[in-house]
């Protein structure tokens, strides 16, 4: 029977939606799972892990050294935990905190990693893309424990429940001291969630500036209820933060409605829309690669059409 | 202060990937190959460190096949000074890749590993990581700006929630994401001096590694392909099908 460890995500004293999503990939293996908290105060955040739906167990491993999420710090609490715990498996969200921490979990095991696990076929057996999505790969691996990252595009979050039991634990773990958390600069903005977002909608290198962002994209999301994201592009030429990067490399979304706007559609875009229920498309190039994938698009200038749309809506 | 990069052999980002029928991986014979784009992204990291004074020397380094020797000629057109080809034909994983690394800087020496966030085949964003867990070392991933000094380094990483910046004591790995340069385009000069540079060969034995356990892979397949959609004419005629689809009212 699996028992599976999953690290959770959090911020600010709040528990991460990434985590959430873990939680449902983990289901699937079968087996008991628990969540494992690492702070320095973590209650409210294993408070709210202990009403995810499908845990067993939390536990809350609280530590002055665990105020910040450094992978240096918490890998080696993590590795002896996976031991202490017997853990089949070892999870986390695939975002950048999870793909900054669990490799070195897993090289402190002495295990291989399986990243962005996209389906679960068995306990040892997944899928996961690779070359941007264009080939999907069924890995099996051999390995005690199992440690992965999950896709959290493939995943929908674990529902609230009764809440379960909340441990407090203590780790031996050595912890080092050549890393120090500076700080964070983030963007503070009353709309959804990329990463969560039921909507999105995209702008590309073709906006030429951020002021025409927020003069064509931002209305336009606004009357839709959706995030905003952006190409490589137009992160790179400065329109707009890089937290809003879609790709590849930035982040790979499942949202019900996703519009690109003056976005070519390179694969390494596409990489992070794959799982879009419906993509619209609006580009004046009728060749452009992102009608390839579009189940509605319109060919055009978008400083016509995006305005006439806005207010169509 | 002494650097290494890694820089991995990828079929090139351009190429369009194409699954094998049988299933047994993709196509990538007679597929056009370039240095992964984020190595490329590394290299010139370290040797713009090195116009800035604070890096003395850059080593490359590559684990593959023969051909692997053109990656390497390519680190060192954009400027390392010698290279080191771990000479291995077969597939090698993050884990064992991690291994041959910390073999390597701890016999170079070397203050700060660079290498590139993730490979764009497997996609697996894991050799930097595993790298600095072996050496217990720091890490910081994703980097979008370093600064070196004497025995540390500053780097501002992107992660979801916007930049991060850490101080991590050297010895370090700094993985890099993509806009932390714009990597130049090598000239004919440099490719020419490249040639006359210093190639070491060795295998993985030699730097006393065992290949781990790998992750086996079963089989290969295309991703589900999307349903044909429409082309509309008219922002009226997009409003409707939205409405179709019940997206909006
Ligand atoms: C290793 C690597 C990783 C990468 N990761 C990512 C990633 O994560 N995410 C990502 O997005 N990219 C990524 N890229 C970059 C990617 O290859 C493309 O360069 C990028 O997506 C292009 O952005 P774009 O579509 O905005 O710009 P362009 O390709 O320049 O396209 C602009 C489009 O706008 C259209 N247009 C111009 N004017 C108008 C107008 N007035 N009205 C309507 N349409 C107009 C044009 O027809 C064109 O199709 C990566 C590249 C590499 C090498
Ligand atoms: N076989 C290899 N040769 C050289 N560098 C490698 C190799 N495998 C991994 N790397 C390095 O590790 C980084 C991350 O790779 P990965 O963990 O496979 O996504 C790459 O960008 C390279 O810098």
């Amino acid at each position: 029977m699996s028992k599976v460890l999953i690290v959770a995500e959090h911020a600010n004293g709040k528990l991460n939606s990434s985590t959430a999503k873990a939680v449902t990939a983990a289901q699937k293996l079968g087996g008991d799972v628990e969540v494992v908290v690492l702070a320095a105060d973590g209650a409210a955040v294993a408070g709210e892990a202990a009403k995810l739906a499908g845990v067993k167990a939390v536990l809350q491993v609280d530590n002055a050294a665990n105020k910040d999420p450094l992978a240096a710090v918490l890998a080696p609490q993590v590795a002896e935990l996976a031991k202490a715990r017997s853990a089949s498996h070892v999870l986390v969200a695939g975002s950048t905190f999870g793909r900054d921490l669990m490799p070195r979990v897993a090289a402190l095991l002495g295990v291989p990693q399986v990243s962005d696990i996209m389906l679960v076929h068995g306990p040892s057996k997944f899928d996961r893309p690779t070359y941007a999505g264009n080939a999907i790969v069924t890995v099996e691996t051999t390995a005690s424990p199992v440690v992965a990252t999950v896709r959290m595009a493939s995943f929908a979050a674990a529902t609230s429940g009764a809440a379960v039991g909340i441990e407090k634990v203590t780790t031996s773990a050595k912890l080092p001291t050549h890393t120090r958390y500076l700080g964070i600069e983030s963007h503070k903005s009353e709309r959804p969630d990329l990463q969560s977002a039921g909507r999105v909608v995209s702008g590309g290198r073709a906006l030429a500036s951020g002021e025409n962002f927020n003069k064509f994209i931002v209305p336009l999301a606004d009357k839709l209820g959706a995030a905003i994201g952006a190409s490589r592009a137009a992160v790179d030429s400065g329109y707009v933060p890089n937290d809003m990067q879609v790709g590849q490399t930035g982040k790979i979304i499942a949202p019900e409605l996703y519009v690109a706007i003056g976005i070519s559609g390179a694969i390494q875009h596409l990489a992070g829309i794959k799982d879009a229920r419906t993509i619209v498309a609006i580009n004046k190039d009728p060749e452009a690669p992102i009608f390839e994938v579009a189940d509605i698009g319109l060919v055009g200038d978008l400083f016509q059409i995006l305005p006439e749309l806005t207010s169509k809506l | 202060m002494k650097a290494l990069v890694s820089v991995k052999r990828v079929v090139d980002y351009n190429v369009r990937i194409q699954v094998k029928s049988d299933g047994s991986g993709v196509v990538t014979d007679g597929v056009k190959h370039s240095m992964n784009p984020f190595d490329e992204i590394a290299m010139e990291e370290a040797v713009r460190q090195k116009e800035k004074g604070k890096i003395t020397e850059i080593v490359a380094v590559t684990i593959g096949g023969d051909k692997n020797e053109e990656t390497l000629r390519s680190a060192l057109a954009f400027g390392a000074d010698r290279a080191i080809h771990i000479k291995e034909a077969g597939e090698v994983q993050p884990l064992t890749a991690a291994q041959a690394f910390a073999a390597v800087m701890k016999k170079e020496g070397a203050q700060v590993l660079f290498t590139g966030k993730q490979a764009i085949d497997d996609d697996a964003n894991q050799t930097g990581q595993m790298v600095a867990a072996l050496l217990d070392i720091a890490q910081a991933t994703f980097a979008s700006k370093v600064e070196l000094d004497a025995g540390k380094a500053t780097v501002t990483r992107e992660v979801d929630a916007g930049l991060e910046t850490l101080e991590v004591d050297l010895p370090a790995v700094i993985t890099t994401d993509l806009r932390l340069n714009e990597p130049r385009y090598l000239k004919l000069p440099d490719i020419m001096k490249a040639k006359k540079k210093p190639v070491e060969a060795v295998s993985l034995g030699d730097l006393g590694v065992q290949a781990a356990a790998p992750v086996k892979h079963v089989k290969t397949a295309n991703p589900p392909v999307r349903g044909k959609g429409v082309v509309v004419k008219t922002v009226d005629e997009l409003v409707s099908a939205l409405k179709g689809k019940g997206l909006v009212s």
